[in-house]
């Protein structure tokens, strides 16, 4: 596949769904790995910034590989500014990497479900995507891909501390495990702040939709683990499992409570955003995502029917500004955008419902 | 991606402000965002992780400080850079910082020893060392509650590991 090929698909965890897929949108899974040997990324110099993405790029190519797909590589310097953004925007690599043009690179399987960065903040990083609640299986394959690299590669690894990471904070299993919700119901029936404040204390932690330091737009939740020592990789999986089983009985609770005591105002407000959605010229990023998640909640509540609940998820990250350049094939100022933005909902809107009914 | 405002420099600086509740977005390079006074170097990002990190480094523990050597002598790094970035040099300035690195750990971890996996080629020492105190816990537990049988056939295991450990 080349990089037009990755630009132009939309990853498999973004139009399949999964298990609990009416609240929870997909399941993430995240390791950091070093190898031993070499500086960490903050003293790394660029020659050993590039042996290190040789060396993963064999470890890549080796044929136990095969069994998770087929991996391709991309060195940051080869793509342009726009390019790179794109695979941020489908939550292929991280901000941070993209900004890394000089050192960093990444492999993406060719279904989009594993990517690997390499000279972020750790030499190596193994990421998982999969749609709807699905911890283990995201958690098995990574940790199959991170078994295959470990074949190839010496780890730093240490005795007592684990997994050895250039921020302690990632130290010991170096797992982020990320599930995203979306919780209108919890945020319409002011409920969220009190349940966030909750996770908080049981060593998880909430963010916004492009991780730390962004907020939560379309009411959308990601929640995460935040103790990397100390606790297995399966007691920090089934932790994280236990909170988000209990965030989702909330979530359909707080919206049979909906139905219950405000379904008139509640199908006002579904129908007033698809209808802005089926209609509008001009939309704004921020605009969009709130929308869509009044639409998304229309459907999974039965009030909209005819549109797939899978196309809202889609079109929240292919409505994103780089995306959005990518697709129209060329840059485009915030408003172009905006009007670019409002006609591939439009489009998309009307196309799912003839295809449906 | 250019800069939004000069529209010749490639953007670095991305952000998202929130003001009343309004947000937007802005795309800049770093000449443009010094000047308008939007940027923050990173040692004055006000909400990264890292910058709450060197503040839980900037201690020194009950007691009086533990000597540790101020400077890792495997890549360079002193201490109080590491405190500064929230970053380590290399593997081992674990190894170097440990003393301080222990109640550091503790506070963000509530724990100092991993407890996951453990590589399977270079770790594998590890995990016997690991299977082998569990057998261990087992056959003590097995003891007590006179279960003799299953107390032998967990010692038989236990001399097996330890002499794949050649102790």
């Amino acid at each position: 596949m080349s990089v037009h090929d990755f630009l132009n698909t939309s990853p498999a965890w973004m139009k399949e769904s999964g298990p609990e897929s009416d609240i929870v949108v997909s399941t993430r899974i995240r390791i950091a790995r070093n190898l031993a040997r070499y500086p960490f990324c903050t003293l790394l110099t660029d020659s050993d910034a590039e042996k290190i993405v040789e060396e993963a790029r064999r470890a890549l190519k080796s044929p136990d590989m095969r069994q998770v797909g087929r991996f391709e590589l991309f060195r940051s310097w080869e793509l342009s500014d726009v390019e790179r953004q794109v695979f941020v925007e489908k939550h292929l690599i991280s901000p941070a990497l993209a900004e890394e043009a000089r050192r960093g690179a990444f492999a993406v399987s060719s279904d989009e479900s594993v990517s690997i960065m390499i000279n972020e903040e750790d030499h190596l990083r193994i990421q998982c995507i999969v749609p709807g609640f699905q911890v283990r299986h995201a958690w098995q394959l990574a940790s199959l891909v991170d078994d295959i690299l470990e074949s190839k590669l010496d780890y730093a690894f240490h005795e007592k501390y684990g997994y050895l990471t250039s921020c302690p904070t990632n130290v010991g299993t170096g797992i982020r495990a990320s599930v995203m919700m979306h919780l209108p119901g919890l945020v319409l029936t002011q409920q969220i702040n009190r349940i966030l404040s909750a996770i908080s204390q049981v060593g998880l932690v909430v963010r916004g939709l492009y991780g730390e330091g962004s907020d939560a737009i379309g009411n959308l939740f990601q929640i995460s683990n935040q103790i990397t020592l100390g606790q297995s990789e399966e007691e920090i999986l089934e932790n994280l499992q236990g909170v988000v089983k209990q965030i989702l009985e909330h979530e359909r609770a707080a919206r049979k409570q909906l139905l219950r005591d405000n379904r008139e105002a509640l199908e006002d407000r579904i129908w007033r955003s698809y209808g802005i959605l089926a209609y509008a010229r001009k939309i704004e990023s921020k605009e969009a995502m709130q929308r869509l998640s009044d639409v998304k909640l229309g459907i999974d509540l039965g009030t909209i029917k005819g549109v797939s609940a899978g196309i809202l998820k889609e079109l929240m990250v292919m409505t994103r500004p780089a995306i959005l350049q990518k697709l129209t094939g060329k840059e485009l100022a915030p408003g172009e955008r905006d009007w670019r933005r409002a006609a591939i909902i439009r489009e998309r809107l009307r196309s799912d419902s003839a295809s449906v009914s | 991606m250019k800069c939004q405002e000069c529209g010749q420099r490639p953007a670095t600086v991305h952000f998202t402000k929130i003001v009343q509740g309004d947000k937007s977005e802005f795309h800049l390079c770093e000449v443009c965002a010094r000047e308008k006074g939007e940027w923050m170097s990173p040692a004055s990002a006000g909400f990264s992780l890292n910058s709450l990190l060197s503040g839980l480094l900037n201690f020194d523990p009950p007691g009086g400080t533990a000597a540790a050597p101020p400077r890792c002598s495997t890549c360079g790094l002193t201490y109080s850079q590491f405190s500064q970035y929230g970053r380590f040099g290399c593997a081992d300035c674990y190894k170097h910082f440990q003393s301080r690195l222990e109640p550091l750990l503790r506070k963000v971890h509530g724990s100092t020893t991993h407890a996951g996996k453990v590589p399977r080629r270079t770790g594998g020492k590890i995990k016997l060392q690991r299977e082998l105190d569990k057998l261990r816990a087992q056959l003590q537990a097995a003891v007590q509650a006179e279960r003799f049988e299953e107390a032998a056939e967990l010692r038989d295991k236990i001399r097996a590991f330890e002499q794949q450990l050649g102790n």
